[in-house]
């Protein structure tokens, strides 16, 4: 398996960048998740690393090799597109057998290697058909079948899900993970969809406007958003984010008496960043708000949708701004109502309105 | 019917039925369509079907006034168009017919005429030609086409709207303008009357053709496709035989089709440009109007014998020539 690394990878067609100069490192074994909204270039990236598209600048190195200028068949990686890309004149078993002809080994080695990846994937019934006459999620496995079949060096993944129904994502998203986890190989998978980010990835990679926005772990991009982008593309629905003024420990947010006062170790920090006082913008998940009779902050009640497990909230907190609170299911709050809430001090974040991006409580940053 | 439409299905419905195939009105619409085609169909095989006939006739029943339906079918016309005769003397004629059971079938017919057969006629000559010049140009342009398409189809090759525009151009004008410098520059190249001039020059014909419509099969391919395969470890000119070509095959039926019937029948140019080497049979069915007499039957089966190679490869290719067709051709 194997590791890589960009370094100041870039693409441009044009005058349109597509990918600004980026640097990642993706580990032995890893399972990195490109996430992003359509035209965020984690398409492109993906497609460089595989060489399908060539850099406009930077170096790409595959285990210390660099691959920048190599042609596709030579990185020793497996592509598996979002539209399967099954060769529709073969058969199944030609198809996953198409790649280790390319590397012309005898024909008892191939079919003793399809054999094996015919198993783990669990296709044996479906080997003399043609791809077209299979399900969606059928037509995945051979795909995921013809990419494991050579062993490669590392799996890139463009959205391989995209093209499925909703319920039966999910099966395959666990099939993707426990094949990741019984390979142990490196994979690299570009998806918009950030549930899909969250359930399978390793590390995710938040991208936009053609750059990387953060590189954490699903909990770190979840609960530390680096900027206002990455708080409102993850979690469905975003981060709330109300802008107040901070000024002696308080932050004056919209609505008649709605002052927020910040916990005590976010004071020190918001003091020396603001320099006294400032426009802030507060963040905070609606399952951070906690609804209580005593809560400090206050709203009215504009829309209510039962979830199953939970309710959300949609609160008013004065004419623009309307915040999500996740709430107990069994307590009804009709349309209209007042409601008060308070912020778990340890879930709270706050952003600088100027730069966009979050105010970090850790020294030096 | 109409009880079906109002108070649904009265048993299991175990095929789909559309209401608009149910309905009487479009049903009467449906068989006056069909009547419709096969009234054109008919108008447009009478030519054929006297063709077919007159091939088959006899010299004197050719001409009778009116024409006959019902006749005595004999292959005097074949005969006449495929081998020269001479016509016997009277004692030479006493003599053939003694050993009339030394002949075959051609010689005993010519007899019949009094003639004897002295060797093959110049349109089996010409009909080779033709064969040699269809085909050859018809593969090379069906293959120069296709890697052209491909390259247009897939990589930005730079001026691609000014160079397929100039491709295209080369179709414009008829035939019967270019004939002349075509003619005074094959006679400068020494092309004139050779196969590879005619080779030449039905090649470059069709090479827009073949251009345009294979690039309208290859643009819906998904280059996925490909992609795959050269990260499976192909290079690009693998990936383009092993995956692309395949995929393609009701394009290239197709073009070769359509490329094919032009070389094939192509009249002025071979007319003009051909005269005794290379001359394609065409032009030499046309001549036979003009020697000693109208040899009817003999036009009539060399028509029908030069349209029978166009007809088994196109009926050969059917299968792919209908999706072909709708497919493709019509994008862009």
């Amino acid at each position: 398996m194997a590791t890589i690394e960009l370094r100041q990878v870039e693409k441009r067609f044009g005058d349109l960048q597509a990918v600004k100069p980026m640097d990642l490192t993706i580990h032995d074994g890893e399972f990195v998740v490109l996430l992003g909204p359509s035209g965020c270039g984690k398409t492109t990236t993906l497609r460089m690393i595989s060489g399908l598209e060539t850099v406009t600048g930077g170096t790409i190195l595959l285990d210390g090799r660099n691959v920048t200028w190599l042609h596709p068949s030579e990185r020793d990686i497996a592509f598996v597109f979002q539209f399967f890309a099954l060769y529709p004149h073969m058969t199944v078993r030609q198809n996953i057998a198409f790649p280790l002809q390319a590397q012309g080994e005898s024909h008892e080695a191939i079919e003793k290697r399809v054999d094996e990846v015919v198993e783990l994937l669990e296709i044996g019934h479906l080997l003399d058909m043609r791809p077209g006459k299979l399900s969606g999620g059928d037509q995945q496995r051979v795909a995921l079948a013809r990419a494991l079949v050579r062993r490669p060096a590392a799996f890139l993944m463009d959205e391989p899900l995209g093209a499925l129904d909703a319920d039966f994502r999910e099966t395959m998203r666990a099939e993707i993970k426990r094949l990741h986890i019984v390979q142990n190989a490196t994979t690299v998978y570009v998806t918009h969809d950030q549930v899909e980010a969250m359930a399978m990835a390793d590390r995710i990679v938040v991208m936009s406007e053609a750059e990387i926005q953060q590189v954490g772990t699903p909990a770190e991009v979840y609960h530390k958003p680096a900027n206002l982008f990455v708080a409102r593309f993850i979690g469905s629905p975003g981060m709330n984010l109300v802008r107040g003024h901070y000024a002696d420990g308080v932050v004056h947010m919209p609505g008649a008496d709605n002052h927020y006062s910040v916990p005590p170790d976010w004071r020190r920090v918001l003091d020396e960043t603001f320099g006294g006082e400032g426009e802030v913008i507060v963040g905070f998940r609606p399952e951070a708000a906690i609804v209580s009779d005593e809560g400090t902050l206050a709203g009215q009640v504009y829309a209510s949708d039962l979830h199953g497990a939970y309710t959300m909230l949609h609160v008013n907190m004065n004419e623009h701004d309307i915040i999500h609170i996740r709430s107990d299911r069994l307590v009804l709050h009709p349309i209209g109502t007042p409601v008060r809430f308070d912020i778990n001090p340890e879930m709270v974040r706050f952003f600088d309105p100027r730069t966009e991006k979050a105010i970090s409580r850790e020294v030096g940053q | 019917m109409a009880s079906f439409v109002e108070t649904g299905p009265q048993a299991p419905v175990t095929e789909a039925i559309r209401v608009d195939k149910v309905s009487p009105r479009s049903r009467l619409t449906r068989t006056v369509r069909a009547l419709i085609v096969i009234i054109v169909t008919f108008i447009g095989l009478i030519p054929v079907f006297v063709m077919g006939i007159t091939a088959f006739k006899s010299r004197a029943d050719v001409v009778a006034v009116p024409p006959k339906l019902v006749f005595k079918p004999t292959l005097e016309g074949f005969v006449y168009l495929l081998t020269e005769r001479a016509v016997l003397t009277q004692d030479r004629l006493a003599e053939a017919q003694a050993h009339i059971d030394e002949l075959n079938w051609m010689q005993r017919i010519a007899l019949e005429n009094g003639q004897e057969i002295t060797g093959p006629s110049d349109y089996v000559f010409r009909l080779k030609n033709s064969a040699i010049i269809a085909g050859v140009s018809t593969i090379v342009s069906v293959g120069l086409g296709l890697l052209a398409a491909y390259a247009f189809s897939r990589f930005d090759v730079p001026g691609k709207g000014d160079l397929l525009f100039f491709i295209l151009s080369t179709r414009m004008l008829p035939a019967v303008v270019v004939t002349i410098p075509l003619f005074l520059m094959y006679r400068q190249l020494k092309l004139h009357d050779t196969h590879l001039g005619m080779i030449l020059l039905y090649t470059v014909f069709n090479l827009s053709l073949s251009v345009w419509l294979l690039k309208g099969f290859i643009d819906e391919i998904p280059r996925e496709y490909e992609e795959a395969a050269l990260v499976d470890g192909y290079t690009r000119l693998q990936a383009f035989f092993k995956i692309v070509l395949p995929q393609a095959l009701t394009g290239v039926a197709a073009t070769t089709v359509f490329s094919l019937i032009f070389a094939w029948n192509e009249y002025a140019f071979a007319l003009m440009l051909t005269s005794e080497r290379a001359r394609t049979a065409p032009p030499s069915i046309a001549t036979m109007l003009g020697r000693g007499g109208i040899e009817w039957s003999a036009i009539a089966a060399g028509s029908l014998g030069f349209l029978i190679p166009v007809v088994i490869v196109t009926f050969a290719l059917r299968r792919y020539l209908l999706r072909g067709v709708t497919f493709g051709a019509i994008r862009q």
